[in-house]
């Protein structure tokens, strides 16, 4: 068992080694100047470590407070508070299953369920490589139930690295998290196709996506029409 | 009176580029803003969107433009709006599909609001588990400042303004509003104590407006129109039209964008009615954090006044129903497992209040105890509700209270019975096919 999962504090991290930094040092530089005061950029610079390890590690950490001239320990502070930064490593893709209580109802409990059992694991667990599936491709995935996630005119509802898809069920969950295993191309509801949880979390720091059609991936849902659907019909305007 | 609705913020969502500079363009999108930045005092436009009645749209339902004026003038501190894109109640999902489809019009109510208060830095902090969402505002953000309605000297106006798209990491307590300001200062994000307010010391300890999408989204359409055609929408006292956000075991679920007093029972007229072959049992009018309705309240007119004087909150419009199917007891466990998950642990009746909830409410929704459970339960509610530090803790208590007033039964029928009597098979979207009943 390691020190983490003992809730011992680890040695003290050593730090990137230089190139990384230098690399990171860009983004990072650019993160910082979009605020008066510095501080205000640790949970963009939380994501970007997240970004480069796929969690958030004690180097991490190290490398965010000697940016904001923080304590490591403000920073563990401020990590270990939000659902989003992970202390453990995220697989190539982080599914969600919305399992808040209208979700739930609607099947995101069936949905969980059905996901455990066919992936072999546990809340917030990553599959082992190929295991379980026995064409992944050397893919992995971490599986976790998730609060309401803000769409749930279209529940059950998940999330592939915080993309959503939506109007789940059972069986369309299963193909899902093959066809993220097996490397197939994943398309979100109403996004573009989902990227890895890495490239994601840059996104989320602040910085467009690398593939410039990104944004314009996806188009508007019923769902989201239905209200103005109707007015067109009547010929009601505001 | 038949309903009327009143697509305005989703006026051009069914449009393959609305969420674009262009296409917003195309919409009237940016000819508020010249109207306010060159026609305008600060102080006019802080008075058309007071008198035009907008209250916010993010649940709390205090005035905007009334908030706006909080902000002293003159004090010689840096002033900032912010936008709190944080969209994390459950029920309520009309944000992220404003954002998605037509992130301008925010943009340009930022623009407007940030004028009005003498702002030169805005933030809209969205919530981090929306990745096309943060695409879309950082793409937006970017064409805005291309086109001249962000950066220095706004059309010319001697204006300056810069706009930072701050993305969130996972925590339903930063849509509390000093909770959001210390989040976006990089810290845990907990709520602060009041007073000071955030109109006085907000942001870096700097007079700050926080404001919710829907309500800066808003601001645009009321320039445009004048305050007097927004107070076409509505009641008087809860004027003008927001999303009505259906969800749950209805028909045709989605956003129905209409005037402030519509009813329950019009809303299902239009999504097709409860799910065939059943019925409505309960219901929330603005998310969890709202007390139940059932079907006594069909007819409650959704405006600020009216569902108070129902015994509830308007809140966000989040409209999750539920039929006869669903367990009551069920529902409300998982939405107490939420705000025990939430809780940010500052206070110690809202930590530990909502962590014995779920303990007891475990035990309850799996038959064990007696009657003197549900008192157990009433009693750490009444000792949550109005003694927690913000308002999660009186949400937590929400469902619970209503729940047991209006299906105390259902309750006991579970200690009865030594376990739950609904199948939650059957509430699945899936169900009809499963058992064939319908």
């Amino acid at each position: 068992m390691s020190t983490a999962e003992l809730g011992l504090p680890a040695v003290p991290a050593k730090g990137y080694p230089q190139d990384v930094k230098e690399r990171l040092d860009q983004d990072a530089d650019a993160v910082i100047a979009r605020y008066p005061v510095k501080r205000s950029a640790l949970l963009p610079l939380l994501h970007l470590v997240q970004s480069e390890e796929g969690f958030v590690s004690g180097d991490g950490i190290k490398y965010c407070a000697d940016k904001l001239d923080l304590t490591t320990a403000e920073v563990s502070g401020v990590a270990t508070f939000y659902s989003m930064y992970k202390r453990r490593q995220v697989g190539d893709y982080h599914v969600g299953v919305c399992t808040n209580t209208l979700c739930a109802v609607l099947g995101g409990d069936e949905i969980f369920a059905t996901l455990k059992e066919h992936l072999g694991v546990e809340n917030d667990q990553r599959t082992e490589v190929s295991a379980g599936v026995p064409e992944a491709q050397g893919k992995s995935l971490t599986l976790e139930h998730i609060e309401c996630n803000a769409a749930c005119d279209f529940a059950p509802v998940m999330t592939v690295n915080w993309e959503l898809f939506d109007n789940m069920t059972p069986e369309k969950a299963k193909q899902l998290v093959d066809d993220l295993l097996a490397g197939r191309e994943v398309v979100a509801s109403r996004g573009p196709a989902v990227c890895s949880f890495r490239e994601t979390e840059r996104i989320l720091a602040g910085f467009e996506d690398r593939r410039e059609d990104a944004v314009h991936g996806g188009t508007i849902a019923p769902e989201s029409i239905v209200g103005l659907r109707v007015a067109q019909a009547r010929g009601e305007s505001a | 009176m038949t309903l009327k609705l009143a697509p305005v913020l989703s006026r051009a969502w069914d449009e393959q580029d609305s969420y674009t500079l262009e296409g917003y363009r195309r919409r009237e999108g940016y000819t508020a803003i010249r109207k306010a930045l060159t026609e305008m005092t600060p102080d006019e436009v802080i008075g058309e969107v007071k008198e035009s009645g907008l209250r916010g749209r993010g649940g709390g339902g205090f005035p905007t433009g009334v908030k706006w004026s909080f902000i002293p003038q003159g004090d010689g501190k840096p002033h900032y709006f912010v936008v709190n894109a944080d969209e994390s109640e459950p029920g309520t999902c009309k944000d992220i599909p404003t954002m998605l489809a037509n992130p301008h019009e925010l943009i340009e109510g930022i623009v407007i609001g940030s004028y009005a208060i003498r702002s030169h830095q805005a933030f809209i902090y969205v919530r981090g588990e929306v990745t096309h969402v943060a695409r879309r505002l950082l793409a937006a953000v970017r064409e805005a400042y291309a086109a001249g309605f962000l950066g220095k000297d706004i059309l010319g106006s001697g204006f300056d303004l810069d706009l930072t798209v701050h993305v969130g990491a996972g925590a339903y307590i930063c849509g509390e509003e000093t909770a959001l300001l210390d989040s976006l200062e990089g810290r845990r994000g907990q709520p602060r104590n009041r007073p000071p307010f955030p109109a006085v010391e907000g942001l870096y300890a700097s007079p700050t407006v926080v404001n919710n999408v829907e309500s800066v989204a808003s601001v645009p359409s009321i320039l445009r129109n004048g305050k007097d055609w927004f107070r076409t929408f509505g009641s008087e006292k809860s004027p003008g039209f927001g999303f009505f956000s259906l969800s749950g075991h209805v028909t045709r679920p989605g956003q129905y964008e209409a005037g402030l007093g519509v009813t329950l029972r019009e809303l299902l007229d239009l999504a097709g009615g409860i799910r065939h072959g059943h019925r409505l049992k309960f219901w929330t009018p603005g998310g969890s954090s709202t007390p139940l309705f059932t079907d006594e309240h069909l007819d409650v007119p959704l405006d600020f006044e009216n569902v108070a004087s129902a015994g509830s909150i308007l809140g966000t419009r989040a409209l999750q129903v539920f039929d006869e199917t669903t367990c009551v007891v069920r529902a409300a466990l998982r939405w107490t497992e939420f705000y025990a998950h939430e809780s940010c642990g500052k206070c110690t009746p809202c930590r530990e209040g909502t962590y014995w909830l779920v303990q007891a409410y475990r035990r309850l929704e799996a038959g064990q105890g007696d009657e003197a459970e549900l008192e157990k339960l009433l009693d750490i509610c009444d000792n949550i509700n109005g003694r927690a530090f913000c308002a999660l803790g009186d949400g937590a208590v929400s469902p619970i209270v209503s729940s047991i007033k209006y299906f105390r039964d259902e309750y006991l029928e579970h200690l009865r019975q030594g376990g739950c009597p609904f199948d939650p098979s059957r509430t699945t979207v899936w169900a009809p096919a499963l058992t064939g009943a319908y």
